[in-house]
């Protein structure tokens, strides 16, 4: 059976698949509205978590919680299961559909064969729905495509249970009930307030704006650390965290100050709007470092080291995103 | 970023299938979504990111052919494993996956355990023993 499941294609994959679920059931918001009320807007850099050996830099909040916040903020009931055994995560997957219900899934991006070989990294938080089953085929939905994908019974045994940092574990996720009315008003200002909250005042220095300065300080002395070659992976790296499909970094300060503009005339506050362009500037400043950070993948052998200018780049970025949150913290209705 | 910023830098995606959706303001600084087929520093970082793992590879085939490693460390670089992954994909121990490492402790291996090896790898076992289809693997971009 095939659920007659509208796919519309999104720069994040969990954005993508929430606004997709919440638009089946008649909820009708925008990818950047689900991002900012989900407040999925965050930094971290985690040296002791790694992937490809190194460390992780992250521009959004744990994957999973975009889906639990936006549902939690709008009164939306949701059903959350892990499974240990294969063939159960399966079974209790197509009864569901049977149900003609659609199912997000957590999954690995390692194994999707839809995806470009180039692309297929372990990287274990990807999110696709499921939307229809018939004779071992499965059709998916993934926000980052163009259109509906199918995945053989193998291939979504193989994606849902990748292995590496951060196993899925067959995690899915599916509606349950939806409210009559929902207060959009309360669950936008909830959002702002939660993600100005996370990027000022946790105080461990990986999170938010001091993580970004903790970026910086670490980022000096890769070169003396790691030496040349290494240091430019590590930049790589970054660069790849900031940019990769379903996760762009760049990317996601551009949805926030999307957000950001779509609720000044929600709330009808307009200096919001103003907040926003400080936002876009912040995506373009992120852009730049990009495009510095890339000229030196390209001499990577030559020993360039003045990963001085890079860090400077990211503390200006750190002051422009801290005046941000300060003004937005202070959001009323 | 202005919508007519936005970057086409061709590079890994496919064009009607898989592009990046990025928001942009337009003239009167409106937010609105375009797709785009890529961008230079993102296709940069992923080509470096493969250099890195052919490098590899490479290092591996050589060592393969002086008979130190097994073609499990080939193809464990080449799906940009390490042994922790490969050890939780194949069920294998870990000790156990690093000495499978070794040329040596290769050849002796039972066929069962050449199978889950092949398995991960998506290859037969005859393919994962046969040196001839390492050393003829060509380490380099499609594209």
């Amino acid at each position: 059976m095939k659920i007659d499941f509208q796919h519309y294609q999104s720069a994040h994959c969990e954005n993508g698949v929430t606004s997709n679920l919440l638009k089946f059931y008649g909820i009708n918001l925008s990818e950047p509205m689900i991002f900012g009320i989900g407040s999925g807007y965050f930094f971290s850099h985690m040296p002791f978590i790694k992937l490809n050996g190194m460390a992780v830099t992250s521009f959004r909040v744990w994957p999973g919680w975009i889906f639990k916040r936006v549902t939690h903020r709008l009164g939306i009931k949701v059903r959350r299961y892990k499974f240990r055994n294969h063939a159960l995560a399966m079974k209790e997957l197509d009864g569901l559909i049977e149900k003609g219900i659609p199912v997000g899934l957590l999954v690995g991006v390692f194994h999707l064969p839809y995806f470009p070989t180039e692309y297929r990294f372990h990287f274990n938080a990807h999110n696709i729905a499921a939307i229809g089953q018939e004779n071992g085929t499965y059709w998916v939905s993934d926000p980052v495509m163009e259109n509906i994908e199918t995945l053989s019974y193998d291939e979504l045994v193989k994606v849902r249970f990748a292995k590496g940092t951060h196993p899925p574990k067959g995690r899915m996720y599916y509606i349950t009930n939806v409210p009559v009315q929902i207060d959009i008003k309360s669950a936008i200002l909830s959002g702002i307030r939660k993600t100005a909250k996370d990027m000022l005042t946790i105080p461990i220095p990986m999170f938010g704006i001091k993580g970004i300065r903790y970026l910086a300080k670490r980022m000096r002395t890769w070169p003396r650390k790691y030496g040349a070659k290494l240091a430019t992976h590590n930049l790589g790296q970054v660069i790849r965290m900031l940019e990769e499909i379903g996760t762009g970094g760049a990317g996601f300060r551009f949805i926030y100050a999307a957000f950001l503009q779509e609720s000044a005339g929600v709330l009808d506050k307009q200096w919001l709007k103003d907040v926003s362009a400080e936002m876009t500037a912040v995506g373009d400043l992120w852009r730049q470092f990009a495009v510095h950070a890339a000229r030196y993948f390209k001499n990577r052998d030559k020993g360039l080291t003045s990963y001085d200018s890079l860090a400077d780049m990211l503390l200006n970025i750190a002051d422009r995103e801290e005046h941000i949150f300060l003004q937005l913290r202070r959001i009323s209705r | 970023m202005k919508i007519n910023e936005v970057p086409q830098d061709k590079g890994y995606l496919i064009k009607g299938k898989i592009s990046d959706l990025n928001y942009a303001v337009d003239q009167n600084g409106v937010y609105t979504s375009t797709q785009s087929q890529g961008w230079q520093p993102k296709n940069e970082a992923l080509t470096m990111a493969w250099d890195v793992v052919y490098e590899r590879a490479e290092h591996a085939r050589q060592q393969i052919m002086a008979g130190v490693l097994s073609p499990v460390a080939f193809y464990m670089e080449l799906n940009i494993m390490d042994v922790n992954i490969l050890a939780s994909y194949t069920g294998i121990s870990k000790w156990k996956v690093r000495r499978h490492l070794k040329m040596k402790v290769f050849r002796k291996l039972r066929p069962e355990i050449l199978e889950k090896y092949a398995g991960v790898f998506n290859l037969s076992p005859d393919e994962l023993t046969d040196i001839n289809i390492i050393i003829e693997t060509e380490l380099k971009h499609e594209n």
